[in-house]
Parts: structure tokens; C-alpha cells; sequence
């Protein structure tokens, strides 16, 4: 095992026992980076310098026998959607090119307190909209399984990072897919926590009522042990839920018995990848070999969930992207004929395609006479969405189901159609509609040698649930196991 | 309903949005936003007439904490970021 190819517990274990150092830990990830990201394009910013001090104040630490946080000596990659004080936090957007945020987000504040070695900023989709990291202002991360394929998006240059060796661990952000869908591009874990279960306060705001930080990681235990640290009430967030925190690392070994398995009948209409479809079938004979009874679920309007979600998400982003102004921060433009002009000019200037497409969508969605065919009815069909959950949830414990349609896509094959790929959030967008937790996990390889994951739902607030099946399953197989190249 | 947005439609929307757009992206984004309302237009199958709209995942409301001084943003970092200032104020365009 190598230090770039390890997990977390493992190098925690290995810091412990004194066998290497968090220095030598960071050193070794900064070295991977310097190698291979001029090819992957996983990282916007990296904080190096600032990095190895950190590691080398936890390794005096550990030698003194002081008391150490969670995460000590880890390095982590962090979105650059997530304020950090002493960098940038771009979104990938020429509006937030020069963006250096004063304060730091609640998950960063956990993860300093706990440790953590922070070491970089990693690329995504502009303001988190798109599923490829193509939509990013400044470059395209590749998939490290394939670099002529897309890594997914949005967060897809933490997927890669964590994928591809150069952190162990990763925070994304998840508003209709964008911690499952890379992570199962990338061949790693990603899990969206239940709305409100991890503060959004630092998080730059997409679409308020559906955006979730959560984790990236090598495996199921990790993700465990990231969830944990970043997981809890906020006060300034005030939609983060008051309630208790479980150590989801405790049980995580425990088998769930008589789990009941939900899976979805019928997936094929909806042009799943033959590879998919496979990885997805012998998922559940994983479980059902483990003793689990299988059970089909009727989900009446999840193909509905891409349609309410395209007007639910643009609204919301229309109204959380009018801050962007070009006077308290951002970009403004050189040249303009007055106040109204120069915030047209300056959005014009520096948004990109998809933002922009996703600003008029939401304007539209909202404006005077669409409000109640479009938000409105959205907003009501949101409601059977989750319905749909809570009915299948009286019968099983979980769902599974594919995370995508198809395993990585190559880069610039959807670009020119923003349809298609809006399509590719399929699967997931329901989670956010809902509210409910889901995980991808490394569930097959597709005949072209690319990643398939496996998407685990469960009902709000019972991550330690859907953490252990999540386990079960990757006791039994070793897809988990396998690194690029 | 028609799959592309007219011209006219576009540039209200964009005035709307306070977003100054190009000829080219003007004609793209009418043929785009069309054929993604023309999908979501599949929402009309469905009679929702009794059913509550649902704003949020988690239906809480009126999430009160203890009104406590607190420091706020030294003025310096407030408008550290900012395109256009006298060290004291965030400066604009004149208004009127």
C-alpha cells in the first residue's frame, strides 16, 4: 500500500503507530499533484506552503502526546465553493476569479478543529451547475480512469482528487447530484447527507432548499469519519436540523439484519447502460447472498424528478446569483453607461454559458405570468416526489438503484446539448427533492474499464443506516479496491 | 406551447435578469430554454390541484437563536473584495 493510494484510517493508524508522518503524507500527495494533475485538472488553487506547515504542527503534537482532532494530519481538497480565509474561492467563475472570502465555512471551522491538513481548492462546474466539470471557467478536470473522459460534475475535481491519489478525502457539494455522480465517474465513495444534517454556511449558494455538503473518500469508513466531523447543528445556518450527531464510525462494521432492499422494476425504459444495468442487478444479489430480502418499489413520479428539478434549481439560482452585482465583491465590467447597465454588463461579462442559461430558466420560471405553471406546479409536484419516498419507506430500509444512466461520458460529447445532459441527473436528483441521504459506492467496472457506482437512499436523518448496508456490501466485493492506472 | 422562445422573450427575460447578451447567445438560448420547457411541459400531465406546495426538504420555520452582540466584519475585510472603493465606502456608478 502506498501512501497515495491509501485511506485515511489506514494513514491515521500508520501516524499512530508512528511508522510515517503527516509530513510526509502531505509531501507525498504534493508530489503526486505536481505529477499528474497537469493531466487530471483536479485542483484550481493549491495551499502547499500552508499545507506542510500545518502537518508539520500536528506531527510536534503527536510526538508531545497532546490531544489530536479526528482527522490529524490528513490532508483534505475542499470544493471551491466552499469559503476558506487565506485563498481564493472562485466557483470556477471569472465573476469570483479575485475572491478571497474573510471567513471561513462551518465545515472548514470542523475541519481545522479537527486537524486537518487543507490542501487545495479543486475544480467544478461554474457555481456547481453542470454534471461534467466541463462548465468551469478555467479548465476541465479528467476522468483518472480515462483523461479523454469526463470526470462528472459538479464536484467532479474532488471526485478525481481522491480518485487519482492526490487526497485521501474530499468535500463536494450536492444539489441534484454533485457528490454521487462524480464519485461514481471517478470510482470512489460520495455521499449526500439529508438536507440540513451539515451546515451551508460558507458554502457560495446555488440552490438553497437542495444544496448539501458532503464527502468524497476512499472507502465507506472514511466517509463515515467525514460525515462525523463535519455533521452537526449551526446557528447560522438555520436550516441545519437540531439533531444528535451519531458516531457513524461505531457501528459501521454491524451487518443490519433483516435489512428489506428496495430497488426500482422497470429501469430499462429508461436507456440504461447495459454495463449499469449488470453492476446494478449483481448489487443486489450481493445482498440478497447476505440475507437481505429484495423488494420492488414503486416510485409513481421519478420521471418527473429532472423536470420539477430544472425549474426548482434555476429559480432558486436566479435569485441567489442576483447578489452578484459588481459591488460588494466580483467582478465588474470596464465599461458601461450607467448603474442598471453596469450590472448587466458586468453578469454578461463574466458569467458562463450554463449560469447564464440557468439565471434566464429560473428568471423565466418565476417571472410574472409563468409563476404558477412553472414554480409553483414544480413545487407541488415536489411534493408527490417525496410522497412516493415515504410510501416505499414504510416497506423497505433502503433503495437502491443505479447513480447514472451510463458510466462516464466522454468530454464534449453532451456540451452542445444541455438537455442530455441534464438527463444524466436522472437518478439522483430525487434525493435533493426530497431531502433524503444517498451514497454512491464502487459497485462494477464497465467493459471500457470505466467506473459504475451504486446508489443506496435512504429516509431522512438515518445516514448511520444507510452507511452500514453501504459497508455490508463493500465487505462482500473489492471494487473499492482498484485505483486508476 | 412553442419550442423556442421568440427574440422578444429572450431579451425580456434577460432585462429581467440584468444579463447583457450577445446576438449569438440571444438566438442559442431561445432554442435552448425552448426545448427544456418543451420537457418540462411533462409536468402538465399530472392534476395537482389538492396537493400543498413543498418549498423546503426539512418543513421547519421560524428558527429563532438568542439576540446576542456579536463583533461584525472589520470594514477593511468588508470591503476587501470589492471592485471599487474610498477605503471607507463601496463606490458605484452615480444613480441619478
Amino acid at each position: 500500500m502506498s501512501i497515495t493510494s491509501a485511506t485515511a484510517s489506514e494513514l491515521l493508524a500508520k501516524m499512530n503507530a508512528g511508522e510515517v508522518s503527516s509530513e510526509e503524507i502531505t509531501a507525498a500527495c504534493l508530489a503526486e499533484i505536481a505529477r499528474r494533475d497537469e493531466s487530471i485538472n483536479a485542483f484550481l488553487s493549491l495551499q502547499g506552503e500552508t499545507a506542510l506547515q500545518t502537518a508539520r504542527e500536528v506531527d510536534r503534537k503527536r510526538k508531545a502526546g497532546e490531544p489530536l482532532g479526528k482527522l490529524a494530519g490528513i490532508p483534505v481538497a475542499l470544493k471551491d465553493n466552499i469559503c476558506a480565509t487565506g485563498t481564493t474561492t472562485t466557483c470556477a467563475s471569472r465573476m469570483l476569479e479575485a475572491f478571497t472570502p474573510p471567513y471561513d465555512a462551518h465545515i472548514v471551522e470542523r475541519l481545522r478543529a479537527a486537524d486537518a491538513v487543507l490542501i487545495g481548492k479543486t475544480n467544478l462546474d461554474e457555481f456547481a451547475m453542470g454534471s461534467s466539470t466541463e462548465n468551469s471557467a478555467f479548465k476541465i478536470t479528467a476522468n483518472p480512469w480515462n483523461t479523454k473522459c469526463a470526470a462528472g460534475g459538479s464536484s467532479g475535481g474532488s471526485a478525481a482528487a481522491v480518485s487519482a491519489g492526490f487526497a485521501p478525502l474530499a468535500l463536494g457539494s450536492d444539489t441534484g447530484g454533485s457528490i454521487r455522480q462524480p464519485a461514481s465517474f471517478c470510482g470512489v465513495v460520495g455521499l449526500k447527507p439529508t438536507y440540513g444534517r451539515v451546515s451551508r454556511y460558507g458554502l457560495v449558494a446555488f440552490a438553497s432548499s437542495l444544496d448539501q455538503i458532503g464527502p468524497f473518500a476512499r472507502d465507506i469508513t472514511d466517509a463515515a469519519l467525514l460525515l462525523e466531523t463535519i455533521a452537526g447543528k449551526d446557528q447560522r445556518d438555520t436550516t441545519s436540523l437540531d439533531a444528535a450527531v451519531p458516531r457513524y464510525t461505531e457501528n459501521l462494521e454491524q451487518p443490519l439484519k433483516n435489512l428489506k432492499v428496495g430497488y426500482i422494476e422497470h429501469l430499462h425504459e429508461e436507456g440504461l447502460h447495459e454495463d449499469v444495468q449488470k453492476a446494478t442487478q449483481q448489487a443486489l444479489d450481493v445482498y440478497q447472498s447476505l440475507g437481505a430480502e429484495l423488494i420492488p418499489v414503486e416510485l409513481p413520479h421519478a420521471r418527473y424528478c429532472v423536470a420539477t428539478y430544472y425549474i426548482i434549481a434555476p429559480s432558486e439560482a436566479s435569485s441567489n446569483l442576483a447578489r452578484y452585482d459588481g459591488v460588494h465583491y466580483g467582478y465588474r465590467a470596464k465599461q458601461f453607461d450607467n448603474m442598471i447597465d453596469m450590472y448587466a454588463a458586468s453578469r454578461g461579462e463574466a458569467f458562463g454559458d450554463e449560469v447564464k442559461r440557468r439565471i434566464m430558466l429560473g428568471t423565466y420560471a418565476l417571472s410574472s405570468g409563468y409563476y404558477d405553471a412553472y414554480y409553483l406546479k414544480a413545487l407541488k409536484v415536489r411534493r408527490l416526489i417525496r410522497n412516493d419516498f415515504e410510501q416505499a419507506f414504510q416497506k423497505v430500509d433502503i433503495i437502491a438503484s443505479p447513480v447514472t444512466p451510463t458510466p462516464a461520458f466522454e468530454i464534449g460529447e453532451l456540451t452542445d446539448d444541455p438537455l442530455a445532459m441534464y438527463l444524466a441527473d436522472i437518478f439522483t436528483t430525487s434525493a435533493n427533492l426530497s431531502g433524503i441521504p444517498g451514497v454512491s459506492v464502487p459497485a462494477g467496472m464497465s467493459q471500457n474499464k470505466l467506473p459504475i457506482g451504486l446508489q443506496l437512499l435512504a429516509p431522512p436523518l438515518e445516514e448511520e443506516r444507510l452507511l452500514r448496508a453501504a459497508r455490508m456490501f463493500e465487505r462482500e466485493t473489492d471494487w473499492h479496491l482498484k485505483r486508476p492506472e | 406551447m412553442s419550442t423556442q422562445l421568440t427574440q422578444d422573450e429572450v431579451l425580456k427575460v434577460a432585462s429581467l435578469s440584468r444579463l447583457k447578451l450577445s446576438e449569438k447567445e440571444v438566438t442559442a438560448l431561445g432554442e435552448q430554454m425552448g426545448s427544456v420547457l418543451k420537457y418540462i411541459a411533462m409536468l402538465d400531465e399530472l392534476d395537482t390541484s389538492d396537493i400543498e406546495p413543498m418549498a423546503h426538504a426539512i418543513e421547519i420555520s421560524n428558527v429563532f437563536r438568542d439576540d446576542q452582540l456579536q463583533e461584525s466584519l472589520p470594514r477593511d475585510q468588508a470591503l476587501s473584495n470589492a471592485p471599487q472603493t474610498d477605503g471607507n465606502y463601496f463606490l458605484v456608478p452615480a444613480i441619478l
